[in-house]
């Protein structure tokens, strides 16, 4: 995963300065940002011509989801403010994903949450100015499969919960409502919309008899 | 790209990984300032994340730019999926789809 996350960060440096970012750019945004999928849309956008508000609007509602995500796992990082204020910054998919496979051992959790957050936060960094340095695009990441890398680990950490059947039937009532509005509403919002699954949680009524 | 929108961006991602800890705290706080919040609150939140990171597998795995992705990739992530049920070990998930993706890609499957 550390590898993975090295070479998709080498590619964001390099796709940055190569649409024309100053070198330290791209470093700014990884190291203050810290939320790939946010920062790829940020230089796409700009580099598309779609002007700075777009771009940082866009990426700020695709990073919207790191609310619910912090509210499920704040203990998890601890409860000083400090390990909180520090967590909050390391909170992303795979960390979340990490700790949550992890969340019957609270100890465990927290050990997994921080290690991966601070691994993933160093090869992130470091491959984004590699790859900022190298300046040179090393061609299309998708012909690696790496994105088909991300969704995988993700899938094989969350597998584990979906053997509970509430858990379950809300994630694919969720995943079926956010496939359905991909295609009609701006990235990001798809995936919070997901949490209409949650009713499924909501016990059926009891049925009770209408007596005449 | 202006240091402007990067630190206002580095903000609003920053607020929002912030805000979750702090109302969790709070939400304990109401709750007769329990360290430990319900039972029935702490499965509904757990649940919430399991339910996004699904959601985000399925658009990561079937969309691109809010478009059907094509076959590589989903096979790719599908391969993954069944070997991480068949308790195959984290790595070799990962790799598998990847090199499944790829490889098809390289056979011009889009």
């Amino acid at each position: 995963m550390a590898g993975a996350i090295a070479v998709v960060g080498v590619s964001f440096g390099a796709i940055a300065v190569a649409s024309g970012l100053s070198w330290w750019m791209p470093t700014a945004l990884s190291v203050l940002v810290f939320a790939g999928g946010s920062q790829f849309m940020v230089v796409g956008v700009v580099a598309a011509g779609g002007g700075l508000v777009a771009a940082v609007a866009g990426a700020l509602l695709l990073n919207a989801r790191h609310l619910p995500f912090g509210l499920a796992l704040g203990d998890i990082m601890g409860r000083g403010f400090l390990a909180r204020a520090v967590g909050a910054h390391l909170l992303i998919d795979e960390s979340v994903a990490f700790a949550l496979a992890q969340k019957n051992d609270p100890a465990r959790a927290r050990a997994v949450f921080w290690f991966l957050g601070t691994m993933a936060f160093a090869v992130w960094n470091l491959g984004t100015i590699l790859g900022a340095a190298a300046g040179q695009v090393i061609g299309d990441t998708d012909a690696f499969g790496l994105d088909a890398a991300f969704p995988a680990g993700l899938l094989a950490l969350v597998l584990p919960s979906l053997k509970n059947p509430r858990t379950r039937n809300a994630a694919l009532l969720g995943a079926a409502v956010a496939l359905a509005t991909t295609p009609f509403l701006p990235a990001g919002v798809p995936v919070l919309l997901a949490l209409v699954g949650l009713v499924a949680l909501i016990p059926a009524p009891k049925k009770t008899e209408v007596s005449a | 790209m202006t240091l402007t929108a990067i630190l206002i961006l580095a903000a609003g991602t920053y607020a929002f990984r912030f805000a979750g800890p702090l109302l969790r705290a709070r939400l304990a706080k109401a709750h007769g300032g329990a360290a430990e919040l319900p039972p029935r609150v702490t499965e509904l939140l757990s649940t919430a994340a399991t339910v996004l990171l699904v959601a985000l597998i399925a658009t990561a795995s079937l969309t691109d730019g809010g478009e059907f992705a094509g076959v590589a990739l989903p096979a790719g992530v599908l391969t993954g999926g069944l070997l991480a049920w068949r308790k195959a070990p984290f790595v070799v998930v990962v790799v598998a789809a990847a090199l499944v993706a790829a490889g098809l890609r390289a056979l011009g499957v889009p």
